[in-house]
């Protein structure tokens, strides 16, 4: 499996480290149902069976954070953005 | 039904021309409804229809396997059984486990082939030793055996192993005797046909599309083989579960990897019981037809393809290579991957859930093989009692919200982590 790195072009994936779920967005702390939300956060996720925006981290590369959709079915990636939201 | 596997019928059968051997199970065809539906024909989804018939008299019960019994981790798997584990939560029911697979093949009148030739673990560093010695401890005081091994008895049980390796000599190890493998086809045929003889039909063919609703309860599943309706439906799908559960717009702690196996091809006699590396992921035994049974780590990303890819092969051959130099010299036959139900803490859930009617078993890991029998047991329990047994009462889905996890690993809520 290689990934799409925006800044260094397809790449090993042995290069990158796996974080998860991209979609989970960290809730605020201070709502009043964040105890729930948290756990929503941390614990709950679709762990879908196809298309998945997940985050891996270029470890061995250039040290950014991407985003890379997936298909868990089949492994092929579908293309890939910079997490943090800029352009390459 | 009255056809028991003995040395009579053997003997019997032999002047026969073997030719009055009749099917294990019955083909059946789903009926319109039961008291309890067991999805999944897994070793879990079985062991659960047995103990539901035998232990607590319900027998109405259905068996839904979406392909043919054993087709996922149970037959996919590497057959370790082992009770070593270190958490109050955990490891009661896993000597449990330990317990039922002493009895099986007299229980279910089937060789399972259990094996209990030893699960050793080794350790390379002073504070692996110190965190094994507490291990140990912690299986005695759930009744589990365990024996610390130092340096020389590790050679004496296991001579052939790379001792001396200059970056990680091997210092001893923990060994559990009780532990050991069982032919993991055998023991899905086995329960298969030990619950078709107390009347559970075992439906293949059968995949489940969805669920009936009716005021908020679950009363059945949508099938390709038309619905089916049921006082109580539990899941056992292993890796599968989340799909399942999307149905019911049931969000779950869990994440679903890919694990790989390998087999080699048949050698004499070398590795006696099971083995695993304690400074790189590797773990091996050897089957009876001779081929070294080994794995390693999931490859560690969302996966539902049970295959796996290359970095996972090179560093379990690496680790391989480390512990047994030898197996350098060895041709490798097959590698395959199953779809491991990862959960955020590494422990699984047995309990009943907020939809009425509805019941999980989910969250195995890499390790739900040797659970099959205790997970069968408590499942039943749960399902036949409307609550958990004392034995699963921590597997329960609720522990990530009140802050309960069982973390063996204390690796936190990353599954590809545990
Ligand atoms: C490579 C590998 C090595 C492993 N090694 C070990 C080991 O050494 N020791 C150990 O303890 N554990 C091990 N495990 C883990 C163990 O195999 C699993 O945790 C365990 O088998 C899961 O329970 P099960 O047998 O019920 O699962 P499965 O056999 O996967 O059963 C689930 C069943 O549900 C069916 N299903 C799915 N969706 C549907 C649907 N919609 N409708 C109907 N049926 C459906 C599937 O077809 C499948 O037959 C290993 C797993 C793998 C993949
Ligand atoms: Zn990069």
């Amino acid at each position: 499996m290689r990934l799409p790195c925006p800044y260094c072009g397809l790449r090993d994936a042995h290069e990158f480290s796996y974080l998860g779920d991209a979609t989970p967005k960290r809730p605020d702390a201070s709502a009043p149902d964040a105890a729930d939300a948290f756990h929503d956060y941390v614990y709950l996720r679709d762990n879908p069976a196809g298309p998945m925006k997940e985050l891996w981290y270029h470890s061995a590369g250039c040290r950014r954070w991407i985003v890379v959709e997936r298909d868990t079915r089949t492994h092929a990636v579908l293309g890939a953005t910079l997490a943090s939201g800029d352009a390459a | 039904m009255s056809d028991r596997y003995s040395v009579f019928s053997l003997i019997a059968n032999a002047f026969t021309g073997q030719k009055g051997w009749r099917p294990a199970w019955r083909d059946a065809a789903p009926k319109p409804s039961y008291d309890v539906i067991v999805i999944g024909g897994g070793g879990h989804g079985l062991a659960t229809a047995y103990y539901l018939a035998k232990e607590h008299g319900i027998r109405n019960v259905a068996v839904l396997e979406k392909g043919h019994i054993g087709s996922g981790n149970a037959g996919r798997n590497t057959t370790i059984i082992r009770s070593n584990y270190l958490l109050p939560g955990n490891e009661p029911f896993y000597e449990w486990s330990m317990k039922l697979w002493e009895g099986l093949e007299q229980d279910v009148n089937y060789n399972s082939m259990v094996s209990q030739r030893g699960v050793l673990n080794l350790y390379h560093s002073d504070a692996q030793r110190d965190a094994y010695a507490r291990r140990a401890n912690s299986m005695r005081l759930a009744g589990a055996d365990s024996e610390l091994l130092d340096r020389e008895q590790v050679r004496a049980f296991a001579p052939f192993l790379n001792h001396d390796d200059a970056r990680f000599p091997i210092q001893g190890g923990l060994l559990q005797r009780r532990g050991g493998t069982a032919r993991h086809d055998a023991v899905v045929w086995g329960y298969a046909r030990a619950a078709d003889r107390l009347g559970v039909d075992i439906v293949q063919n059968c995949e489940v599309t969805g669920f009936i609703r009716e005021n908020g309860a679950v009363v059945g599943v949508e099938t390709t083989r038309g619905p089916v309706r049921a006082n109580k439906v539990g899941l056992a799908v292993a890796g599968s579960t989340s799909r399942l559960t999307r149905h019911l717009d049931m969000r779950l702690p869990i994440e679903s990897h890919v694990l790989t196996a390998f087999v080699s091809e048949g050698l004499k006699p070398l590795v006696p019981g099971v083995v695993t590396f304690g400074m790189g992921h590797f773990y091996v035994s050897q089957s009876d037809k001779g081929g070294l049974v080994f794995g390693g780590d999931i490859d560690g990303y969302n996966s539902y393809a049970q295959r796996g890819n290359l970095p996972v092969v090179e560093d379990v051959c690496e680790a391989g290579m480390a512990l047994l130099p030898q197996i350098g010299r060895v041709r490798m036959l097959r590698s395959w991957g199953g779809i491991m139900d990862m959960s955020m803490d590494g422990s699984p859930i047995i309990d009943v859930t907020p939809i009425p009617g509805f019941y999980l078993n989910c969250g195995w890991n890499y390790g739900g093989f040797k659970a099959t029998p205790a997970s069968g047991w408590c499942f039943a329990w749960t399902l036949a009692k409307d609550a958990p047994h004392a034995l699963n009462a921590a597997y329960r889905l609720d522990r990530f919200r009140t802050g309960h996890v069982i973390d063996e690993k204390g690796v936190g809520a990353q599954p590809n982590l545990h």
